[in-house]
């Protein structure tokens, strides 16, 4: 079987987030970037599962829209273990305009398990995987938090309200991943890397799609007043202003 | 512009979620003077159904026969229907786990753009722009839908219940749909029962680094107890195997806004600060005095969690005793 990941270019979640001088697109200057975190997670637990040679996958692939310049977060994709790479030479902030081309490539690939994270750290759209499942017309499980393969079985845990649900579905199928697939990101090797200069990086052009939504503004929060600072001997105190100023007893 | 809403309920009963969902729905609707409709699929009795009036539904959808558990094709086929009957150019659903596996599939659908989080009614319906958390609530961005409908997911705890309205009328509706080709199968549930859920919690104790082991954990558990609140940590705390994946509250976490979060031992990473920037208030307690949740803090207190934890949960149990 062969897996598809879904990545994300995205800036690292550290970055104080600043935007255009008329704040209507994200300031880049000095921005460093990352996979986004859930796919990140997506891409860990899909090498861990090809390793085992008794889930029978044969290949890892990972998927990205976006221009030349995201290709080294594809790289590292590869130096973590993805066997090969494809780029869609398009941009975009709309997420149906992203699951189309991601659609195009993924319907050409024979994928048995396409996974994308839950949502990317950046625009939070929650949405690519999704419309990619739509599009497809496959099933899709979302909230997964657990993912092993018996053969080419699957079992997914996802999260519900207040718990946990094991369920199954047939393949293919989008599986949209959140924290708990995969333990901790793996993290690339000096021979990951090296590799990974070597493996196919295809690059595709984008097919005819509709975006349904557009950025027209952002902004910052407002400003918070300063922190009250009590003393540590002072705890009653605390507790009064907690009752009385913010009356959240 | 008439809306539907979509509405959870758990084992036949509606919650705080729902009823947020249906004032915001109304609200909405009230831009143009028109009504809201609520969808609810399910087992859940008629007087329940139609309290959701109270909350500005005028009509209550409801559908019986479709699998218990989750199967996102049926599902939001279901909703797809509803909106055909109904003919709304506007459909909410919550920001949850259900939400976001729903909302998406809808919006190919429909062909209807998609606002997820958003945090406020619309600016202006048409064309309909409205206001969302982007970069996991360290910005806002105001999303333009340049389709004809729309779908909106509301960030939970975002907006007021709002419960001036009169009741629902109830019809049962048939969406078409063909339960047996239900392509999920659920092999097990697992519940918690009798535990307040993170996201549901008006009160959230967490604790950081600073707590020092998983094993200092009963003050933490015991404040949320007085205070009718729920527990949470940081990344590290879940990481470390201190505490369970579920309480990780952070940017790859689980975003909450609580009235009140207490923060024991964090010193307030970015990401973690992006989890729950949006609580209503927040104290912090920290050795380091330039940690940067005071930046984020309502009030604080630079001190040692172990030591200043007994003594909060006296003093709380003696002015709640007032």
């Amino acid at each position: 079987m062969r897996i598809l990941v879904c990545i994300s270019n995205v800036p690292d979640t550290t970055t104080k987030v600043k935007f255009s001088t008329d704040n209507t697109s994200f300031d880049d200057g000095g921005v460093q970037w990352i996979i986004n975190p859930w796919d990140e997670l997506a891409l860990t637990r899909a090498m861990e599962l090809k390793e085992d040679a008794s889930n029978g996958v044969s290949n890892v692939t990972v998927v990205t829209v976006g221009p030349a310049s995201v290709e080294p977060t594809l790289r590292k994709a590869l130096a973590i273990g993805a066997d090969d790479a494809i780029r869609v030479d398009g941009s975009s902030n709309d997420a149906h305009y992203v699951a189309s081309q991601i659609a195009a490539v993924a319907g050409k690939g024979d994928f048995g398990i396409i996974l994308c994270g839950i949502e990317s750290s950046d625009y939070n759209g929650s949405a690519v995987g999704g419309m990619l499942s739509e599009i497809m017309n496959v099933p899709s499980v979302s909230a997964i938090s657990g993912l092993t393969m018996n053969g080419e079985e699957v079992t997914i845990t996802r999260d519900i309200d207040g718990g946990k649900e094991e369920v199954s579905v047939p393949t293919p199928f989008v599986g949209i991943v959140q924290k708990g697939i995969a333990k901790e990101p793996r993290i690339a090797a000096m021979r990951g890397i090296m590799m990974a200069r070597k493996k196919p990086l295809q690059v595709e052009a984008v097919v005819d799609a509709e975006a349904l939504t557009e950025y027209q503004e952002f902004a910052m929060p407002e400003p918070k007043a300063p922190c009250k600072m009590v003393d540590a001997d002072k705890v009653k105190e605390l507790v009064h202003l907690l009752q009385n100023e913010a009356k959240v007893l | 512009m008439s809306v539907l809403v979509y509405t959870e309920n758990w084992d036949g009963k509606f919650k705080k979620l729902s009823y947020e969902l249906v004032s915001y729905a109304k609200a909405v609707a009230g831009m143009t003077g028109g009504t809201v409709t609520a969808l609810s699929i399910g087992n859940v009795d008629q007087d329940e159904l139609s309290s959701l009036g109270a909350y500005g539904a005028s009509s209550v959808l409801s559908v019986a026969g479709l699998p218990e558990g989750l199967d996102n094709q049926l599902y939001s086929q279901s909703i797809a229907a509803a909106m055909e009957k109904t003919g709304a150019k506007v459909l909410v659903l919550a920001n949850n786990n259900t939400g976001k596996a729903l909302a998406p599939r809808l919006s190919v659908k429909l062909k209807a753009g998609l606002a997820s989080g958003v945090t406020a009614v619309p600016e202006s319906v048409d064309p309909l722009v409205v206001s969302k958390k982007v970069f996991s609530g360290k910005a806002f961005g105001k999303v333009k839908v340049l389709s004809g409908s729309a779908i909106l997911t509301l960030a939970q705890n975002s907006y007021e219940i709002n419960e001036d309205g009169g009741s629902a009328s109830v019809e049962a509706f048939d969406p078409g749909v063909d339960a047996a080709a239900a392509q999920t199968n659920i092999k097990d549930v697992q519940k918690q029962t009798g535990k307040l859920l993170l996201n549901d919690a008006d009160v959230v104790i967490s604790g950081g680094r600073g707590m020092k082991s998983g094993d200092n954990w009963a003050p933490i558990e015991e404040l949320a107890d007085v205070l009718g609140g729920a527990t949470a940590c940081s990344r590290p705390v879940s990481d470390e195997g201190w505490r369970p994946h579920g309480e990780h509250t952070g940017q790859t976490g689980k975003i909450i806004a609580p009235n009140l979060y207490m923060a024991f031992g964090i010193s307030g990473a970015i990401q973690h600060l992006a989890g729950v920037s949006s609580s209503k208030c927040i104290v912090a307690v920290n050795t380091d005095k330039d940690a940067p949740i005071f930046e984020s803090a309502d009030y604080g207190i630079v001190g040692d969690a172990l030591k200043v934890l007994p003594e909060l949960i006296s003093e709380i149990k003696a002015a709640k005793a007032l």
